[in-house]
């Protein structure tokens, strides 16, 4: 007996564990305060953790917020990327002593309210048309924004090159300051000045 | 740019936190009551007879009550610098509280022929001057002080921090000032310190978005 296309096919593809995003490892929300407090203290690996976990998180309330004013969810991820922008910034006015998720709300809320009032009309549909989408993941895999590619062209050629350095290819503080001839610190001083410009630039902040 | 991509490099900044909220708005309240002392003290200074004057009920009160309100509009700029709304209500009320508490007491102990020229008093437009004037100083540095925050309302953090300002002005000219009815300090200090919580709201506004 043949199998329906449709079965083969899921057969047929290859399952590749390395591929699954760090953002899909379900966390509670005590895991994440708890990450959120290592990484405060200085642990790297646990706050990259921490970011990855929330933005799932993220995603589900920038898209519920768009759909919920009757906005396409096109933009969502460039809401998301400004929220884990800010959270970065902003991460000493989380109390520890307190729950992390309402914290994360309050600035994932406060981001997407600032997102749509200065989109104003651009982006407004009416929530019919795209009431069939909502459910669906619409992100294309890997979840990408164009408003920070734009932003990030718009850098200092320094701090861009060191940007995609460090996260496209991935490469440590050291190594750039080599390749470009600066000091690991320069590096690292100039990686948070680009951060710090991205996220003005995303909230429309004008210098 | 990829979220993944971005998620890097925001974990590859290992540059250090900023302060606690609480410790920079100290910090900026310190620098904001110096400041304004200088000014306070070269213009001016206490009223010459400050010695006698601390002996009154109504000048301590006076000086009480605006001293007191410094810290708590100042933890009220912490509750506000922060992205979580929170009750601040509560410490409003308080500081109202004492002042109606001190004007119903004044209005019982005094004959009611005395209210008038004590509601006048005999300096109210020094004192709708001089408030603002020692608060714009350290309105400034507490907006500066509050850069590092995230606010759920830029505007209502603005404004607190205009009260704390309006506060450190109003308790350093209290030193100065004759007028100690409470009906005169809950008419004057009052309408003194609004031009200056409206300022910071205005400033707040523009400078404390994130």
């Amino acid at each position: 007996m043949i199998a329906p296309p449709d079965a083969l096919c899921r057969v047929t593809k290859p399952f590749q564990p390395a591929n699954i995003p760090l953002r899909d490892v379900h966390r509670t929300p005590e895991d994440l305060a708890t990450l959120m407090r290592a990484a405060n203290s200085g642990d790297a690996v646990a706050y990259r953790q921490v970011l990855a976990g929330l933005a799932g998180n993220l995603r589900i309330i920038a898209r519920r917020g768009l759909a919920r004013a009757g906005r396409s969810g096109d933009d969502a991820e460039d809401i998301v990327q400004e929220t884990l922008l800010a959270i970065h910034l902003k991460r000493h006015t989380w109390n520890e002593a307190l729950p992390l998720m309402p914290w994360v709300r309050a600035i994932a809320h406060h981001k997407l309210v600032d997102a749509m009032r200065r989109r104003g009309f651009r982006t407004h549909l009416p929530i019919e048309d795209f009431e069939d989408t909502l459910g669906a993941d619409a992100t294309p895999s890997p979840a990408w924004s164009s408003e920070c590619e734009v932003l990030l062209s718009r850098l200092p050629e320094r701090q861009r090159q060191i940007v995609q350095a460090m996260s496209i290819e991935g490469h440590s503080a050291r190594d750039i300051g080599v390749r470009l001839g600066m000091s690991e610190g320069a590096v690292r001083v100039a990686l948070h000045r680009a951060l710090k410009a991205l996220a003005e630039g995303l909230a429309g902040v004008e210098k | 740019m990829r979220t993944d991509d971005l998620i890097t490099s925001l974990a590859a900044d290992t540059s250090a936190l900023s302060p606690p909220l609480r410790q920079s708005v100290v910090g900026g309240l310190i620098c904001a009551v110096l400041a304004a002392s200088i000014i306070f003290f070269s213009v001016s200074g206490p009223r010459i007879d400050f010695g006698a004057a601390l002996g009154t009920w109504r000048f301590d009160f006076k000086l009480l009550l605006v001293a007191a309100s410094v810290p708590v509009t100042a933890f009220v700029c912490v509750r506000m610098g922060r992205p979580l709304p929170s009750t601040t209500w509560p410490f409003a009320v308080l500081l109202a509280g004492l002042l109606a508490a001190a004007v119903s007491f004044e209005l019982a102990v005094t004959p009611s022929d005395t209210w008038f020229p004590n509601w006048r008093g005999t300096n109210a437009l020094l004192c709708l001057v001089a408030i603002p004037a020692l608060s714009v100083l350290p309105l400034l540095i507490l907006l500066l002080s509050l850069r590092s925050a995230a606010p759920a309302s830029p505007a209502r953090a603005g404004a607190a921090a205009g009260a704390a300002s309006a506060a450190i002005g109003a308790a350093l000219y209290a030193t100065h000032c004759f007028d100690d009815s409470p009906l005169f300090v809950a008419t004057w200090y009052v309408l003194g310190a609004l031009p200056v919580v409206m300022l910071g709201a205005m400033m707040g506004k523009r400078y404390l978005r994130w």
